[in-house]
């Protein structure tokens, strides 16, 4: 019990006194995983509504990876990663090993299944509802994919919501790719795993309380977006 | 109605089927412009079906439909099937769909919510609506559009008696518009007050096609009878 106080405190106190430190940490997780949940956002939306509206023979194979890759473990992940963009393969005169930008890879890679799958079902369900109404009204496959991805706006914010909180949690992929570099590549979480590694529970514990405050930031951001969307209708 | 008029609808000989399952069989209908018909029948006859096949949301299995484009139609679902928009923007949205000027749109939807006494709800969020008042904005999506071919299907099931009365006194109003309404019904009543033909049907089958008035005073078939009887 004692324990969980002291990290609270700490957390308190790292956050009151702006520790540069934790702020840089703070920054680069969000920054990574904002960025890899935007990427992953432009495939997976596109392809959701691509397997929505196909009647292609792919579209059940398709369906099945893509489910069965949410479960795609993160180290396994990283590992792949890791060797795409090592010196000797084929990404590696990119020079994104150890950097950001492969981090931002690696967790593209998680998390594009994880919103892909996760609208497909969205916009599924959705069509059902409304597939009569818009086969009455002569709309066209991509016009009734189109209202329904507006239709299920507020669902699919929370998808996209459930890929960056994936992201961010995430610690395996980012500690191989980006080496947890100090002011370089540490990310919240490598810097919990590197504390907890070091016998500083209550400093791990601390920084754990800060990653919880940033995601609920961020998903207090989006319902009040919601919230302030709402308000156009009396 | 003359058979020699240029029907709105013809359906010769339709056949449906569902995997081994007939859901329509052998239908033949020629329904005129101007006409009021009421589909009657059990649940499972096929009232439905027919209203969805009218409108291409079924495709027939064999035989022939002819009917007017879509564009030319309007179909009003039991439970009004709205978007999450507001009671104006679902109006909207069924002008542009149907390429519309955004400007025409507008006026049409302001014509259409205050025909269907929808005008003091244009900016409220249309899932909040009542049952009735959803009814009336599927109406009013519909009278936007104004169709050529109006289909209803048991437009006011589970509604109250005042918002069934407010539903018929716009669907009388669309017919004298100008539109032909063939509209699938429970309500015996309702398709006393509103349409001038019957179209009963059982097991996937047209077992009479008369006028509302010989249907409800002198129905031929045993499945009719027992229908009005129940």
């Amino acid at each position: 019990m004692s324990l969980i106080v002291d990290s609270a405190l700490e957390a308190i106190r790292l956050m009151a006194s702006g520790d540069a430190r934790l702020m840089e940490v703070a920054q680069l997780s969000v920054r990574v995983s904002g960025t890899a949940t935007i990427i992953a956002a432009l495939i997976a939306l596109p392809l959701a509504a691509w397997l929505v509206q196909t009647r292609s023979a792919v579209r059940a194979p398709v369906v099945v990876m893509l489910n069965a890759c949410m479960a795609l473990p993160p180290v396994i992940v990283g590992l792949v990663v890791y060797l795409l963009l090592s010196r000797s393969g084929p990404l590696g005169a990119l020079g994104w090993l150890f950097t950001p930008n492969g981090m931002i890879v690696a967790q593209t890679v998680l998390i594009t299944p994880i919103i892909a799958a996760l609208a497909r079902q969205t916009l599924d369900d959705a069509q059902l509802e409304y597939r009569d109404l818009f086969g009455s009204l002569g709309l066209s496959r991509w016009q009734s994919v189109a209202t329904l991805l507006y239709e299920t706006r507020f669902s699919l914010l929370i998808v996209l919501l459930a890929g960056f909180g994936r992201a961010i949690a995430e610690v395996g992929a980012v500690m191989m790719v980006g080496g947890n570099i100090a002011g370089e590549t540490r990310v919240m979480t490598t810097a919990i795993a590197l504390e907890t590694s070091k016998g500083e529970l209550a400093s791990a514990l601390a920084l754990g309380m800060v990653l919880l405050l940033i995601v609920l930031v961020v998903n207090a951001l989006a319902q009040s977006a919601k919230t302030w969307i709402g308000r156009r209708y009396v | 109605m003359s058979d020699a008029a240029q029907p709105i609808v013809a359906i010769t000989n339709v056949d449906v089927s569902m995997g081994s399952s007939a859901i329509l069989n052998r239908v033949s209908i020629r329904i005129h412009p101007g006409e009021r018909v009421a589909v009657l029948g059990a649940n499972g006859a096929g009232k439905s079906s027919l209203l969805r096949l009218m409108n291409a949301l079924l495709d027939p299995s064999s035989g022939n439909v002819v009917a007017p484009a879509a564009a030319e139609q309007a179909l009003i679902f039991q439970r009004p099937v709205l978007l999450k928009r507001s009671v104006r923007d679902n109006v909207v949205f069924a002008l542009l769909a149907r390429r519309t000027t955004a400007d025409v749109a507008n006026r049409v939807t302001d014509e259409a919510l205050a025909a269907c006494e929808l005008a003091p709800l244009a900016h409220r969020y249309a899932r909040t609506l009542s049952g009735g008042e959803q009814q009336k904005l599927a109406l009013a999506r519909a009278w936007a559009l104004t169709p050529k071919l109006l289909l209803a299907d048991e437009p006011t099931a589970n509604l109250a008696p005042a918002a069934v009365h407010a539903v018929e006194m716009i669907l009388r109003r669309m017919c004298e518009g100008g539109a032909t309404i063939v509209l699938a019904t429970h309500n015996r009543g309702q398709a006393k007050r509103l349409a001038t033909r019957v179209i009963f049907m059982a097991d996937g089958e047209i077992v009479e096609d008369v006028d509302a008035k010989t249907f409800f005073t002198s129905p031929k078939s045993a499945a009719a009878i027992a229908y009005l009887d129940a």
